[in-house]
């Protein structure tokens, strides 16, 4: 397999990798050391790549591991927890501060999800793979995966609106 | 009618029962502005869900391994050179007997052989005469110690003039 190969294979979800290794690391620096670690694993092992699968599916998993290691390791304990990376959509209203505001608030609460149900959460709500492929690359069944992803949900809603009405009540 | 539908979806959602479709469909009214007040607190949700959905990786992957193999043979080709330069001289070095030289040689080496041996059997011979010289040197020297005592003789001899 040649580099150019390589990179229009790993194109399309090399994304998806350093989004789900942001999701777990919290910053950005680490998520990317991670993405560039796991690509570069698929690049050495390059001559196996060929009987995988699902190329896709298998590297998430290995991003999954590769990130709860860095978790566990001690070298986590210099993550950065404040991260600010967020784009700026030039129109300068409160209303949109207000409504960034709360989407920060999103991300917040979801820091604080259980590793397995923000993998999930993330998995399947914004990169919407569906049930099928997640059970394949967490190695658990489907229903585990939708009483998790329904508890996730849940304690986002709960806390979502909690926030929301703390103005009011 | 349509906040019916969302209402219900929204309630099979947090069940996790959706399929895609219909998270695609609450997703697209989310983002929308239409959303009925009492749903509002939901927007930011999927509104992070979307955004989150845009961020990209944008570090570049050094993907070029090929160097550093080169660098890993060029310093095992240097490891062989040393040691190839180790033990070449060796093997010239082999220790040959007489009977691996031509006749010619082996006349040649007997012959260099006799010619040395009778040049130190000269040399030992002159060697003896020297000896002769040897205890000449000897003779003189018990004759300078005989010479001492007449110092001495000397000394006592000048110590009774002083009295």
């Amino acid at each position: 397999m040649k580099q150019a190969d390589f990179v229009s294979l790993v194109m399309p979800f090399k994304d998806k990798v350093f989004r789900l290794a942001k999701r777990l690391l919290v910053s950005r620096e680490e998520a990317e050391d991670a993405t560039q670690e796991i690509l570069l694993k698929l690049w050495k092992n390059n001559k196996k790549i060929g009987d995988y699968k699902n190329v896709e599916a298998f590297s998430m998993t290995m991003t999954k591991n590769f990130c709860l290691d860095r978790l566990k390791s001690k070298q986590a304990s210099n993550l950065k927890i404040v991260h600010s990376n967020y784009t700026d959509n030039n129109s300068s209203l409160q209303h949109q501060v207000e409504a960034k505001d709360s989407v920060d608030w999103v991300s917040k609460i979801m820091e604080d999800l259980p590793e397995q149900q923000k993998i999930i959460v993330q998995l399947r709500d914004i990169e919407e793979y569906d049930y099928e492929e997640i059970a394949k690359m967490l190695d658990m069944n489907e229903t585990a995966i939708r009483v998790n992803l329904s508890r996730a949900r849940k304690t986002i809603r709960e806390k979502l609106t909690n926030t929301h009405q703390h103005g009011i009540k | 009618m349509v906040l019916n539908n969302i209402e219900k979806l929204i309630e099979k959602y947090h069940n996790a029962e959706t399929s895609l479709h219909e998270e695609a469909q609450l997703k697209s009214y989310f983002n929308g502005d239409n959303v009925a007040p009492h749903l509002e607190h939901y927007k930011p949700m999927f509104q992070y869900f979307s955004l989150s959905q845009k961020e990209q990786y944008t570090k570049d992957v050094p993907l070029n391994t090929k160097k550093t193999k080169l660098y890993q043979w060029i310093s095992v080709a240097a490891v062989a050179v040393l040691m190839i330069g180790f033990f070449i001289p060796n093997w010239n070095n082999e220790p040959k007997t007489l009977a691996d030289y031509s006749p010619e040689e082996q006349k040649l080496y007997l012959e260099t052989k006799q010619v040395l041996s009778l040049i130190s059997a000269n040399l030992n011979e002159g060697m003896l005469g020297l000896s002769a010289l040897d205890l000449a040197g000897d003779n003189l020297n018990v004759g300078l110690e005989k010479a001492n005592y007449i110092t001495v003789f000397g000394n006592t001899t000048n110590k009774l003039l002083k009295n």
